[in-house]
């Protein structure tokens, strides 16, 4: 059996997931921050790509990239690069389904935050960089590795917008899910039984993930030691 | 040291009107809630921006709209104690106070600093636990521990023991009242709780709802308050309407009697307040209670007892005068006696209410008049 699908299905989620990382806390921090008008009005863009069926995603992205699109010319033009019906096109589609979970997820933890550490960390005069850093991620480390987890999940399951701008090209561009419609599609259920097994294992473990750093910060940090503490 | 505070700040619903000076002193500012203490507090830390005014620290300017100076909050040296401390609950004792030395002044020495700190303030053999594992009391503690290593030249406690228990808050204001003796900056103390501004500051500046008034010696407060707000939170529990007759007495309306004042009424008084254990109480089986001079009994009226309550170390009697109608709020009159002075007061019965002219506080509604 060919584990491609599987090692590249992994390789677009990990790469896609560490750029909505960044950017997912990066817009969540500003827009959290931002005057009421704005952030309504950025919300609603930033989260669109979650509401909208991925094969519209896809439409958008085929008409960006594309051979024909704007950028996808211009890459073609300048470098000579090919953007869609290769294996990292992918990471186009999947970063932008991704993104809105990452970044709602991060704004809520940011919301919920507690902001007189902020303005204490301020009159204490400690840094904004090391508020941010030291004082502000830590404390929204819940919500922040929620966040990942399920936009990474999110990326592997992805297929509308990933197979538009991909398409299924065996050893080059096949991930888990368009590998599983295309066995489908060829009647060869044997092997789309096995792909099913392996989704259904990875889609395990990272619920079981999830599960496990819930209960992991559920408590405050030290919260065990405090009967030692009291003596 | 000194503070000089002018500045103004509006919202939907109330404007906040601040204007005071602090000169090396612990300066309590004293109002019900939302009357606009804390956003005071957190307009001279550089938190949230005033519209319009000045703020001077130790002759640095903080803040000045028609300069457009705006330091930010770390520059401004204030350190501010807030109501819930703030401590970051990611990070050790050490580790929060330690944030602070290595970025402000630490430099080489900053563990010596942090260890006289922790014994200063109590905290040595804490310094691993999370603020989680810690006591409110201890809290408190690792929280001006944390103020004190960023060196302010001012700090301001917004309501310090209002999240304690009563007994805890004895020995923390003892602690506290030894923090602020020994800091040689000015403090500022936020607070609705008047005995705790007597005991910890020198001089108290009333807030009401936004409008700050004229700045006095605590001990003066207690003794005259001369708004109906100074009067109300300095715990004055009888209160009329008044309409001014002479400058020596007014018709008490809610008591529907003539006093006679000897604090001299202005034409701007609007109220008069009386403390409860002002008022004695005459029952007509016994003669005489609580004031014993007969010959000067100017101000006495009738009453109906309306309610005697024992309290621990006192009786509370409330009356209501004959002429008003005791369901109107202003219109009873507390009065707190010595216990067993007036054994034979019951509900129902009528008594004899006197008040001296000298205890007769003339009140404005408003204190924002300089």
């Amino acid at each position: 059996m060919d584990l491609f699908p599987l090692y590249n299905s992994l390789r677009v989620a990990s790469i896609s997931t560490f750029i909505t990382f960044f950017t997912g806390i990066c817009a969540a921090y500003y827009i959290a921050r931002a005057p009421k008008a704005v952030k309504g009005a950025l919300d609603c863009v930033l989260t669109l790509p979650m509401v909208l069926p991925p094969t519209v995603v896809g439409f958008f992205l085929l008409k960006t990239i594309g051979p024909y699109g704007p950028v996808g010319s211009a890459a073609l033009k300048f470098w000579g690069v090919r953007m869609t019906m290769t294996w990292y096109s992918a990471i186009f589609a999947t970063t932008i389904v991704t993104f809105p979970l990452m970044y709602r997820t991060v704004r809520g933890a940011f919301e919920a935050f507690d902001r007189t550490l902020l303005y204490s960390g301020q009159t204490l005069g400690l840094s904004g960089t090391f508020i941010f850093w030291r004082i502000m991620i830590p404390n929204c480390k819940q919500g922040i590795l929620a966040g990942t987890v399920l936009a990474f999940a999110r990326a592997l399951g992805e297929f509308g917008a990933t197979a538009m701008v991909t398409g299924y090209i065996p050893g080059r561009t096949a991930t888990i899910s368009t590998a599983v419609y295309q066995l489908w599609r060829e009647g060869n259920d044997s092997l789309a039984y096995k792909w099913v097994g392996i989704n259904l294992t990875i889609s395990f473990l990272v619920m079981m993930t999830v599960n496990m750093l819930e209960n992991r910060y559920d408590k405050p940090k030290g919260a065990a030691r405090v009967q030692q503490a009291d003596k | 040291m000194s503070l000089y505070v002018k500045i103004k700040k509006s919202y939907a619903d109330f404007t906040l009107e601040a204007e005071f000076e602090a000169q090396n002193e612990t300066m309590a500012l004293l109002g019900a809630s939302g009357c606009g203490k804390s956003v005071t507090l957190r307009c001279i830390a550089g938190i949230t921006k005033p519209d319009e005014g000045l703020i001077v620290s130790n002759g640095v300017t903080l803040f000045d709209s028609r300069k457009g100076v705006n330091l930010s909050p770390q520059k401004r040296r204030v350190g501010l104690l807030f109501q819930n401390y703030a401590l970051f609950p990611n990070m050790t004792v050490e580790g929060n106070i330690m944030a602070v030395l290595s970025k402000r002044g630490g430099g080489r020495n900053r563990r010596e600093k942090f260890i006289s700190l922790a014994k200063k303030y109590y905290i040595e053999g804490l310094e691993n636990h999370y603020p989680a594992q810690l006591s409110g009391g201890q809290q408190q503690r690792v929280a001006i521990a944390r103020i004190m290593a960023s060196d302010p030249s001012l700090i301001m406690l917004d309501e310090p023991l209002s999240a304690l228990d009563s007994y805890l808050r004895w020995q923390l204001e003892d602690e506290l009242a030894r923090t602020l003796d020994g800091f040689p900056g000015d403090a500022l103390y936020v607070s609705h709780n008047r005995d705790e501004v007597q005991r910890l500051c020198d001089r108290v500046c009333v807030i009401d709802r936004g409008l700050f008034e004229k700045v006095r010696p605590t001990r003066e407060l207690f003794e005259s308050p001369e708004t109906l707000a100074s009067a109300l939170l300095s715990g004055c529990k009888n209160y009329s309407r008044v309409q001014r007759l002479t400058d020596g007495r007014v018709r008490a309306a809610d008591w529907n009697v003539d006093l006679e004042c000897a604090k001299p009424v202005g034409h701007d008084i609007s109220h008069i307040g009386v403390r409860a254990h002002y008022v004695s109480i005459i029952s007509e089986k016994e003669p005489a209670c609580g004031w014993e001079n007969a010959a000067n009994r100017v101000n006495k009226f009738p009453c109906r007892v309306l309610r005697v309550i024992e309290d621990v170390f006192s009786t509370i009697v409330n009356v209501c005068p004959l002429g008003s109608d005791p369901e109107l709020d202003f219109s009873r009159i507390r009065a707190e006696l010595p216990k067993g002075a007036i054994g034979a007061a019951e509900e129902g019965n009528i008594v004899e209410a006197v008040i001296k002219p000298c205890d007769i506080m003339p009140l404005r509604a408003l204190g924002h008049q300089r």
